[in-house]
């Protein structure tokens, strides 16, 4: 089995008329619900917020369509399959990232904001400023997720459809791009929020039945099938135990589990989601379907993960196209054969297709309701003027991502989506949580904790062995400028953001009017005032 | 119509942020969000903190080749469910009403 299996592993029997059929079928059904949801799409509140009308559960399904990336599917099992133990790590901090957003931002924000992370930021602080600052955090961290999931397109292709050549991943990536402008031109909000709950269904539902599977094979016996992983493990027991991954450098490990655990509720695009159901109470019970579905994901992953390296086997999957990202993929192929590999591809597919929709979606939204409408206008602008912004940036985002995605093809992107959520945490995270919580908090504050916590991360990851002085680095070892010993900066950037708010708001002179500051607890807390769902 | 600035009732909510009622639900929020949210973030770094420096530990095998760090780890996912569960029983039991009544007279006062 092991022979026809490296043979397939090099070659990839993969049908692509199959892998594209079938990806084909999700991109016409997911067409029709986005063109059937758009017809009440006419005001900012339906473009944005999907008129707020999703309940809570369905809100809970995008949510876990908008967050299990395709770095969480195709990333956590590769790392699983080949690293053992330090690929679970990751989904841990993916997890509990996720008790921030409930208990401390999901409800307040969804009590104070109306369409952006800035709307809450800026409540009782000066407007343009922070509304500026916010907008770009937000901009920053969209630009290098996109970045990360349309470089990742491109490897997919290689792997699934048996696309080598250059070209024919350009097209690919070209591909998903058009079809992500056209689902949020026509959807927006609602219909990027229908492609993330199919595709949500889609990848638990393709997940769990391979888990099923797996452990079906193994007896139900999650310690046999460890057994079974370990034995054809070139690394042995080691991918039971933590440090096959990090065991090098581990200051750098904890570095990025900060950043994952404080960014997810700093990141914009999550934020966002909050905006798309009626109550805070709705909000809250949309972050409760958001955590049991994107902890029960992991828990198959981990299964997945270590049935990929029992099943197909470590030395094949980093030999086969695509590398760690193939294990998900080739696991599909030796259970189900083909037709599971083309669901499974699909689904990975669809998967990249709603997270970039979703990031789309909320740079547009903060370009215009942030930068475009407060700040350049001064809020003197119509709800339909600043629509029509919306839907122009979503086309020149949509451009970005494509020729960014093409250009960052064979390039080690890896780092980018756990630098978006180091921003996140750095830039945003300190701001959000001080303007919820801390009475004192001001403008000075927020500005210095926006820029500062972006400005490191940035400085911080350029100086950094990502960029230059390792084989792996962007410009390779022999150009070597480095000298931050950690690839993620999280362990200093995320202090830094936090003290500057902190030093930031002590060193005001001006004070921030308290009648708004007792307006903000007020609304955040009793829902006072809230945006209503539209009606139609 | 302004659609960028978010609707500023010329209302003073001070005497409201100020009253004994608001005051009282703002301390029982805090007072259950703040210190279980440092709670499960030193729970999750002391686990952080042992897969990163202390792998002997994490290896020690507890059943058949489940070791101590997979325990750990699905630890960590159930204090993660629990923290869920208990966070919405509180929020449904003692933050709703109260909230409720507080926007409810809020919005009877026609502000």
């Amino acid at each position: 089995m092991s022979a026809t299996l490296a043979a397939a592993a090099t070659t990839v029997e993969t049908n692509p008329i199959l892998n594209i059929s079938i990806f084909g079928a999700f991109v016409l059904v997911t067409m029709i619900i986005v063109i059937r949801a758009s017809r009440n799409n006419r005001s900012a509140a339906d473009y944005y917020a999907a008129g707020r009308s999703f309940t809570g559960p369905q809100n809970g399904f995008a949510i876990a369509g908008d967050y299990l990336s395709a770095a969480s599917f195709l990333g956590i099992c590769g790392a699983i399959a080949v690293n053992g133990y330090d690929g679970f790590l990751y989904s841990i901090g993916f997890l509990v990232a996720w008790l921030v957003a409930l208990l401390l931002v999901a409800e307040l924000m969804r009590n104070t904001g109306r369409f952006t992370m800035a709307d809450v930021l800026s409540f009782r602080l000066k407007q343009r400023p922070v509304r500026m600052a916010a907008a770009i955090t937000t901009l920053a961290v969209c630009f290098f997720y996109l970045l990360a999931q349309m470089a990742g397109a491109g490897g997919l292709v290689s792997l699934l459809l048996g696309i080598e050549e250059r070209i024919g991943q350009s097209v690919v990536i070209a591909v998903v791009g058009i079809l992500m402008i056209v689902y949020v031109l026509i959807g927006g909000m609602k219909g990027t929020t229908w492609v993330q709950i199919v595709k949500a269904f889609l990848l638990i539902g393709g997940a769990a039945i391979m888990t099923v599977w797996v452990l079906v094979i193994h007896g139900f016996d999650f310690s046999q099938l460890l057994d079974a992983a370990v034995a054809n493990s070139p690394a042995g027991e080691q991918v039971l135990e933590p440090g096959l991954q990090y065991g090098a450098n581990p200051a750098d490990f904890v570095s990025l589990a900060l950043a994952l655990v404080l960014g997810t509720a700093g990141l914009p695009h999550v934020l966002m989601r909050f905006y798309t159901v009626p109550t805070a109470r709705e909000a809250r019970r949309s972050v409760v379907w958001a955590i049991w579905l994107i902890g029960i994901f992991y828990l198959f992953t981990l299964v997945l993960g270590y049935g990929a390296g029992a099943l197909v086997g470590a030395e094949t999957i980093t030999a086969a196209p695509g590398g760690v990202n193939s294990a998900a993929p080739l696991l599909a192929l030796v259970l189900g054969g083909p037709v599971l590999l083309g669901i499974i591809s699909a689904v990975a597919f669809a998967t990249i297709l709603a997270v970039v929709a979703g990031l789309t979606i909320t740079a547009a939204a903060s370009f215009s309701h942030d930068i475009y409408a407060s700040v350049i206008k001064r809020g003197k602008t119509t709800e339909g003027a600043e629509v029509k912004v919306a839907r122009r940036t979503v086309v020149i985002i949509g451009v970005v991502a494509i020729l960014g995605g093409i250009g960052a093809q064979g390039q080690n992107v890896a780092f980018l989506v756990a630098l978006a959520f180091a921003v996140a945490a750095s830039a945003n995270l300190p701001t959000i949580l001080f303007s919820l919580f801390w009475s004192r908090f001001t403008t000075r504050g927020a500005v210095w904790s926006m820029y500062g916590g972006l400005g490191t991360t940035i400085v911080l990851i350029v100086f950094s062995p990502v960029f230059s002085g390792t084989p792996t680095s962007i410009f390779g070892e022999s150009v070597d400028f480095s000298w931050f010993p950690l690839s993620n900066p999280g362990l200093v950037s995320i202090p830094v953001g936090f003290a500057l708010a902190i030093i930031g708001s002590l060193t005001s002179r001006e004070k921030e009017d308290p009648k708004l500051a007792a307006e903000m607890e007020v609304r955040s807390l009793t829902g006072h005032g809230a945006e209503k769902a539209t009606a139609h | 119509m302004v659609s960028s600035l978010p609707d500023r009732p010329a209302t003073d909510f001070t005497p409201v942020a100020q009253s004994e009622e608001f005051r009282s639900l703002k301390r029982s929020h805090r007072s259950f969000v703040l210190p279980l949210s440092v709670a499960f973030l030193v729970w999750y770094f002391a686990y952080v903190l042992l897969a990163a420096y202390a792998h002997d530990f994490m290896a020690t095998p507890v059943f058949g080749s489940v070791n101590v760090g997979l325990l750990l780890g699905l630890a960590q996912f159930v204090t993660t469910f629990a923290i869920t569960m208990g966070y919405v029983a509180f929020a449904n039991r003692r933050l709703d009403p109260a909230a409720t009544r507080i926007r409810e007279r809020l919005e009877g006062e026609g502000k």
